[in-house]
């Protein structure tokens, strides 16, 4: 049997990284919908009310959720207290770490950088590493061999997108690079991303997060109980589910190597629960057009330029309907994309980004 | 050259803002602190080419619009992931509402 080997390669160091550099996709100039300064400016301004606000709500409630579940172990009651724990813990920290790792989400610095800090730790992504990664991840968006952070990658691996609904994956591939991080050890595909002089910090977190999962280990065995770990650690694995929900959606089935957030990025209606946890990073477009704006500002953002952008997918349903069909074409052409529809009131794409994928996908 | 360039009307920048300046293939940015005060910079972000007319200022802070990086724009000084290069800064005048920057060589 002939295996026809993908043509594209997901190492930051392989071929297609070479590629879009040659090419000049990598850090190439991007789209975006002109708006006049005034009105921008009113959408950059900072706040810390909204997010002292939602910060405080989601903090007093993975407590509480969190000690009602600790007081009711043993019982069978403690599982809905601990499955609404572990949403905040394992999926919540999702939105929090992204928008406070921008710096966008109070006004205060060091209130951004506190929830960052615990937000990371609870969703097990190296601050320092996931800084950069992110920062990536912005410059060369859904660009193949750039960007580290492409969820599901071509032809999709299914098993492990499912897996990742558990957090399993993911939380094995993070505790992997903590212990690697702890040892003084920083891998080839981070030194891309991450500059020299950062390294050592990556290291010096690593070893704290080590120390704290060591101590919460010998904590459980020393209790003869699982509880310090369905409270620390584990809520990323039985939490994860509304993260990998919410989170397929940015950028699933749709075109990889443009230089439009319109064709690569999906903006979805969500109900308010769901952003709530998710922060508004519903308005995906709107946030990588524009990561200036603050989560509580990109409903407004949308309105401002919705007649630019592609419809959004009504809801999470809708956007699944759409995503599930393209990745399972793309399991037999991985070449396959959604071209989402432009109203008639924006300005058309510049079909040179897409047109060699575009005939390929026919 | 040391001379000074005429770059805009103070009036063309608002108080906490900033504006683009191209002059001899080479491109700034203006600004207007919220004390009144003008200052100059590079116009690229040290992190990536991206221009800082397009970000927002903050007190002392213009903060990239691609990655949110930061910079004190009076002194240069990188203040914020991503960014870890200083921008260079130019001396400012203001003369009967204009705007003057100096450029070094
Ligand atoms: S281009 Fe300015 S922070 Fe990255």
């Amino acid at each position: 049997m002939t295996v026809t080997p993908s043509a594209r390669d997901y190492s930051l160091v392989g071929e297609s990284a070479r590629r879009a550099v040659e090419s000049g996709l990598a850090a190439a100039e991007w789209y975006h919908t002109d708006i006049p300064r005034k009105q921008m400016k009113e959408l950059m301004q900072r706040s810390d009310a909204p997010a002292i606000r939602d910060t405080a709500i989601w903090l007093g409630l993975l407590v509480a959720f969190g000690a009602a579940g600790a007081a009711l172990w043993g019982s069978w009651w403690c599982v809905p207290f601990f499955l609404c724990y572990g949403v905040l813990y394992g999926s919540a920290t999702d939105a929090r770490w992204h928008e406070c790792g921008h710096g966008t989400a109070f006004k205060t610095q060091w209130m951004n950088d506190a929830v960052y800090q615990i937000a990371c730790f609870m969703i097990m992504r190296n601050p320092v590493t996931w800084r950069w990664s992110h920062t990536r991840h912005h410059t060369d968006t859904v660009i193949v061999g750039r960007d580290p952070e492409i969820a599901v990658m071509r032809p999709p691996d299914l098993l492990r997108v499912v897996l990742n609904f558990f957090g399993l994956l993911d939380a094995w591939h993070a505790m992997v690079d903590m212990v690697r991080n702890a040892a003084g050890v920083i891998g080839k595909e981070e030194a891309t991303f991450i500059p020299e002089s950062e390294q050592p910090r990556a290291i010096r977190i690593a070893r704290i997060w080590l120390a704290i999962y060591l101590a919460t280990i010998a904590l459980a065995l020393y209790l003869g109980s699982w509880l310090p770990l369905m409270l620390v650690g584990l809520p990323r694995l039985y939490g994860a589910w509304h993260h990998v929900l919410t989170g397929l959606l940015q950028h699933g089935g749709l075109a990889d190597n443009v230089v439009d957030h319109r064709l690569n990025s999906r903006t979805v209606l969500m109900n308010p629960v769901s952003r709530f946890i998710y922060w508004n990073m519903n308005y995906h477009v709107e946030h990588h057009m524009f990561p200036m704006v603050p989560y509580h500002a990109l409903p407004r953002l949308h309105e401002m330029i919705k007649h630019d952008l592609p419809a959004p997918s009504q809801s999470m349903w809708a956007g699944y309907r759409e995503m599930l069909p393209a990745f399972l074409r793309q399991l037999r052409n991985e070449d396959y994309f959604i071209k989402r529809e432009l109203p008639p009131t924006a300005r058309p794409y510049r079909e040179e980004f897409h047109s060699e994928a575009a005939l390929a996908a026919q | 050259m040391s001379d000074w360039i005429e770059a805009c009307a103070a009036d063309d920048i608002d108080e906490e803002d900033v504006l683009r300046f191209d002059h001899a293939g080479r491109t700034f940015a203006i600004y207007r602190s919220p004390e009144d005060e003008f200052f100059a910079t590079d116009g690229l972000c040290t992190h990536e080419q991206i221009h800082l007319s397009q970000g927002l200022v903050m007190g002392d802070i213009i903060e990239c619009p691609k990655h949110n990086g930061r910079f004190n724009y009076k002194t240069g000084a990188a203040r914020g992931a991503p960014v870890c290069v200083n921008l260079r800064t130019y001396p400012v005048k203001v003369d009967d509402g204009k705007v003057f920057i100096r450029m070094a060589d």
